[in-house]
């Protein structure tokens, strides 16, 4: 599958502001043997002063701008095209929960994709003892680590309205769990605090979302930057990617550009600058299918 | 507790009322009771002094600590208060031959955090090989992910860690123990210094005739090891504070000025291109070094905590970059995780072959079966809280001992805790520390303590400041340390059995020797508040005056309701109702915020100045408080303006002509000059009622001047001669045109070739048209114009200078 992905992000400025900077990660990064990157660019309007590409711990590719001048408006445009693999038919391999506890608890990898950075707190996220008896009571007791990722995203899935409305960006995750409702990103905080809360190794992917499945209806959250789980399902399985906003396992409609332990580590922009007034961001995004 | 008595001589028996606690090591006696070999001298000399001798030499120090601004910063839940310096003027002393070991037991820790650190954000050896639980690193929030791989910026070698302090105890058995290892911020370095100085003065016969080792040396060592490290690079260094909310912002200034470093926030920092940058009124400045006070996590919003207020957004970048160094580097607060201690000294016998000479206190991982059940089973002598906190577990309040929890939820809950969160857990045994005498209600009394000791790597290796900074106990309660509840500091004094080097008392020749050595530029931020600084307090003082002239007019007579006091609150109190307190408030407001300008750059404003501005808040505060027979009021404001006047006289007596002076002079002028604008403007319009013309004249307290130069009534043309378009007369709008003209004129350029800046050009066209404005020119429209020009020039110097 080829897609051709474009997206932007406008921020206005109340009062006009210098000396600003700002960390992007928005651009699809190049996994082996799943997402080819064909070509790619990122336009930035004003033009920064200065502009440097990095790679940050987990991986992903990072860009940091920074403006000398004042300005009341900025705009990020991303154009990509991606060719996703199809991935290799899907076998559950991953032990029960004691044998998963195990296989890390015997780690001393401390590298990037390592399962010991994904048990405990992490920056946006705090155990929460009603989204874990949550969890407790969505999986089956004795089962496989992927049957309880899968059995944990479809009991959030349906027991969650998707409602762009009832949360934003700095909920918290215990809030919108409260209210049974949120977008993308609540999802994927809920269902990580609950797969931690079980012993299951579990991040926050970021990325695009093809707009227009075939045969089937708009998928939710394609319009904006998408989230959703990572988990790790042992040695022999690895990471697992589900989706809790449109229950499913990932496979090619997900284009991932970063994954972290929650949203602070991925999220598309991070900005400071001096400010004396409000700023406002819209963002938009289209992925189409470019080719088979 | 007996009071002791004075003998015939009036001297007094200072030991036989002083009774160490059982079990506990005393710091002055031996245990077999009697007075240690370098407490001797001391005591001997406290006790030739009669109780009012006493008295009067422990006043001596404290006026030091106050002179010197030397505060005690307290936090409630939502306001902070200061309270005066809690200065034990009975000091610890320690044996020279003893404080060696210590010291090397430091610096043998000191080069295995050193190693530790290193791995943690390279090879990870310590993990790979099982000495470390992975997940102490891995849920650790102070392991910093971006700084992993990134080794510090190499000068004299890739160092992490440049300076340390530890707390150490002493525990019953005279083994010193190390409490808690200070890596991130290694703060109150600087109150040790003031808590020499001031002891200095409280025991100055004394000093001069023992054998107390100096601190100078320790200090002129850093100062060259700062240097050193900055290399040739040749940019500035700095102090990164977090600002004057944060507890230690008096000590961060202090220790600023005496090593010569620019103190900045993180505000005051741009990254360009990888390269730190100071911004300064003379345009951005690279910065090579930053001795860093904040939370490693809080440097950098874009990769660190995204709350950070505090931090500078690409601080990482210009360290990845390597044009920055920090001291320590960021990251290193790591060490401070309160489980580390629990497998460090395994560390060390890997390393090191051996156990560490000064070990810490005993501290075991719950995460580990084994330990948990060690700890279960003490839980009689054990504290526990939590594994990654960086807080000392026996200072942190949430410790609490385990027996009390078992009391209260029982043996089974304990254990279910332990088996539940181990991992999050760690237990310490609850250590019982010495006590050392402090004066208490006229006699001495023992009191529990600990010494911070501080260490600071040298080209040559790392160094000890012989001496410290202790913290006693305000209760007997050996088993816990807490000053913000009421304890008290105290100095540590290093006796030599030779007499010690005399040149270097004090450090006041270090501080004299490097003045030359930098060059250095005034921060935007710092000039802004002088600048507002200026304003504030010149804003202040014309309310007061305009208050003044009020209740003058009040008191010979007038009503609220007369029309000229009418036409004053409306044109020139901002409409504010005929009430005393709201009128206060246009001149006590202005007060507060000039005080807050202050405060946050008193690195760079003369203590006298600050408490000159303190006193007068203090007295304002005062006169608010009780009640004053509207009489009274013009005769003691007047009593605030005197303070408020001398307050201007030592800007302009007894400040450096520096930048800073200049910027705090150009917001005295700019203000006064807009106001008397404003003041002329009403005052000389053709409907204002009677006696508004004298009014004015009072207003600009030029009524003495006004009698020798026109000796007739006020008229508009005076009036406007007077206080518009003299330049000689220090109220006048010209008078401070000029001045302020000059003032810009002499501002670090701003480079724009030959053609003016726009401050420049803007304050000559000011000065022009009022030196070539006729009086009668001068009406209340060209006046409301000049006020506004001024403003303007207010603005452009700020976006030029001070942004």
């Amino acid at each position: 599958m080829i897609y051709d992905i474009r997206m932007s992000i406008t921020l206005n400025y109340q009062y006009s502001a210098g000396n600003s900077r700002h960390l992007l990660r928005v651009q699809p990064r190049a996994i082996a043997g799943r997402q080819r990157v064909i070509a790619q660019m990122t336009e930035i309007a004003p033009p920064p002063d200065s502009r440097q590409d990095q790679v940050d711990f987990f991986g992903n590719a990072t860009q940091a701008i920074s403006h000398r001048d004042p300005h009341d408006a900025m705009t990020i445009r991303l154009a990509s095209r991606v060719e996703l693999l199809a991935p290799a038919p899907m076998l559950d391999i991953s032990p029960d929960l004691p044998r998963l506890r195990q296989q890390w608890a015997g780690l001393t990898d401390l590298g990037p994709d390592s399962p010991l950075h994904f048990l405990g707190p992490s920056p946006r996220l705090r155990p929460n003892p009603e989204i874990a008896a949550f969890a407790l009571g969505a999986v089956r007791p004795g089962s496989t680590a992927l049957a309880h990722v899968i059995a944990l995203g479809e009991a959030l899935a349906h027991g969650m309205t998707f409602d762009p409305t009832a949360t934003t960006v700095d909920t918290d995750p215990a809030e919108a769990f409260a209210l049974r409702r949120g977008i993308c990103q609540d999802f994927t905080h809920i269902m990580i605090l609950g797969l931690r809360s079980l012993g299951i190794p579990a991040g926050y992917a970021s990325g695009y979302l093809r707009t227009l499945p075939e045969g089937q209806d708009r998928l939710e959250g394609a319009d904006a930057m998408h989230a959703w789980v990572r988990a790790w399902c042992g040695t022999a399985q690895g990471w697992v990617e589900y989706d809790p906003t449109n229950a499913t396992l990932v496979a090619t409609d997900h284009i991932l550009v970063g994954h972290g332990r929650d949203y602070a580590d991925v999220s598309p922009l991070v900005g400071h600058l001096r400010l004396s007034g409000e700023q406002t961001s819209t963002q938009a995004v289209d992925v189409t299918l470019a080719g088979p | 507790m007996t009071q002791p008595r004075p003998h015939p001589d009036g001297t007094m028996d200072l030991l036989s009322s002083y009774v160490p606690q059982r079990g506990c090591r005393d710091e002055m006696l031996a245990p077999d009771g009697r007075v240690t070999a370098v407490w001797q001298d001391f005591i001997d000399h406290l006790a030739r002094l009669t109780p009012d001798q006493l008295t009067r030499r422990f006043a001596r120090g404290d006026q030091y600590l106050r002179d010197a601004g030397v505060l005690y910063r307290q936090y409630d839940d939502t306001l902070s208060t200061e309270r005066e310096w809690p200065l034990s003027h009975v000091p610890v002393i320690i044996a020279q031959a003893e404080w060696d070991r210590i010291a090397a037991g430091l610096v043998e820790r000191a080069e295995l955090l050193e190693y530790v650190v290193r791995d943690f954000y390279g090879a990870n050896h310590l993990v790979a090989s099982g000495q470390l639980p992975a997940t102490l690193l891995a849920q650790n929030p102070a392991w910093l992910r971006p700084m992993i791989g990134a080794q510090p910026a190499s000068a004299g070698g890739p160092d992490y860690l440049t300076l340390l302090s530890f707390e150490i105890g002493r525990g019953p058995n005279g083994q010193w123990w190390v409490i808690s290892d200070l890596v991130e911020a290694p703060s109150t370095m600087g109150f040790a210094l003031e808590n020499r100085m001031a002891m200095s003065r409280t025991f100055p016969n004394f000093f001069a005739g023992s054998n107390i080792l100096r601190l100078a040396g320790f200090f002129q060592g850093l100062q060259h090891s700062l240097f050193h490290l900055r290399g040739r690079a040749g940019g500035e260094i700095a102090l990164l504070t977090p600002g004057p909310m944060n507890q230690s912002y008096a000590e961060h200034a202090y220790i600023a000025r005496y090593l010569g470093l620019l103190l900045v926030e993180g505000e005051d920092l741009v990254v360009q291109n990888g390269q730190a940058m100071v911004r300064t009124v003379a345009g951005p400045k690279p910065v090579s070094l930053l001795w860093n006070r904040l939370p490693g996590a809080m440097t950098d919003p874009l990769e660190l905590d995204p709350d950070s207020m505090l931090g500078t957004p690409g601080l990482l970048d210009a360290l990845r970059a390597h044009h920055l160094k920090t001291l320590n580097a960021v990251g290193a607060g790591v060490l401070e995780t309160r489980a580390l201690m629990a497998f460090l000294p395994q560390i060390a016998r890997q390393r090191l072959g051996r156990d560490l000479a000064l070990p810490n206190i005993a501290t075991w991982w719950c995460g580990d079966p084994d330990a948990a059940a060690h700890v279960s089973a003490h839980a009689d002598r054990m504290m526990v809280g939590s594994a990654f906190s960086t807080v000392p577990l026996m200072a942190d309040p949430a410790t609490q001992l385990l027996e009390d929890q078992v009391r209260s939820s029982g043996r089974q809950a304990m254990q279910d805790m332990l088996a539940r969160s181990g991992r999050d857990l760690v237990g310490q045994e609850a250590v019982t520390l010495s006590t050392t005498p402090i004066w208490q209600d006229g006699g001495l009394v023992a009191r529990p303590m600990s010494i911070r000791v501080f260490l600071a790597r040298t080209p040559r290796g790392w160094t000890v400041m012989p001496g410290g900074y202790a913290r006693v106990s305000a209760g007997q309660d050996a088993k816990a340390l807490a000053m913000q509840r009421g304890g008290k500091v105290a100095d540590v004094w290093v006796v030599s059995p030779d007499p010690v080097d005399r040149p270097s008392l004090l450090g006041e020749d270090a501080a004299q020797s490097r003045q030359p050595a930098l060059q250095v530029a005034l921060p935007s931020r710092a000039a802004d508040n002088l600048f507002w600084l200026g304003r504030y307090v010149e804003r202040s003082e014309l309310n007061m005056r305009i208050f003044r002239a009020y209740y003058a007019r009040l008191g010979d007579g007038a009503t609220h309701e007369t029309p000229l006091l009418v036409w004053l609150r409306e044109r020139l109190m901002q409409g504010v109702a005929p009430e005393a307190g709201a009128m206060t408030l246009l001149f006590d407001a202005p007060l507060s915020l000039g005080l807050q300008s202050a405060r946050r750059i008193s690195d760079r404003f003369s203590p006298d100045g600050m408490m000159a501005l303190r006193g007068l808040v203090d007295n304002l505060q005062a006169l608010k408080d009780r009640p004053v027979p509207p009489e009274d009021i013009p005769r003691e404001i007047s009593a605030l303006l005197r303070q408020i006047t001398g307050f201007s006289g030592l800007v302009h007596e007894n400040m450096y002509r520096s930048d800073g002076w200049r910027f705090l002079s150009l917001g005295l002028s700019i203000e006064r000059a807009a106001n008397m604008c404003d003041v002329l403007a009403q005052l000389t319009d053709a409907s204002a009622p009677e006696g508004a013309l004298d009014l004015a004249i009072e207003i600009g307290d030029s009524v003495v001047t006004h009698r020798a130069r026109f000796s007739i009534q006020a008229r508009r043309q005076s009036v406007l001669d007077l206080l518009g378009a003299d330049d000689q007369n220090p109220r006048s709008v010209r008078y401070h045109v000029a001045r302020a003209r000059r003032h810009v004129d002499e501002l670090p350029a701003q480079d724009r070739g030959h053609v003016l800046t726009g401050a420049a050009s803007r304050a000559l066209m000011l000065e022009t048209r009022l030196a070539t404005t006729a009086l009668d020119g001068l009406t209340p429209e060209v006046l409301g114009r000049i006020r506004l020009d001024l403003w303007d020039l207010s603005d452009s110097l700020s976006a030029s200078h001070l942004v």
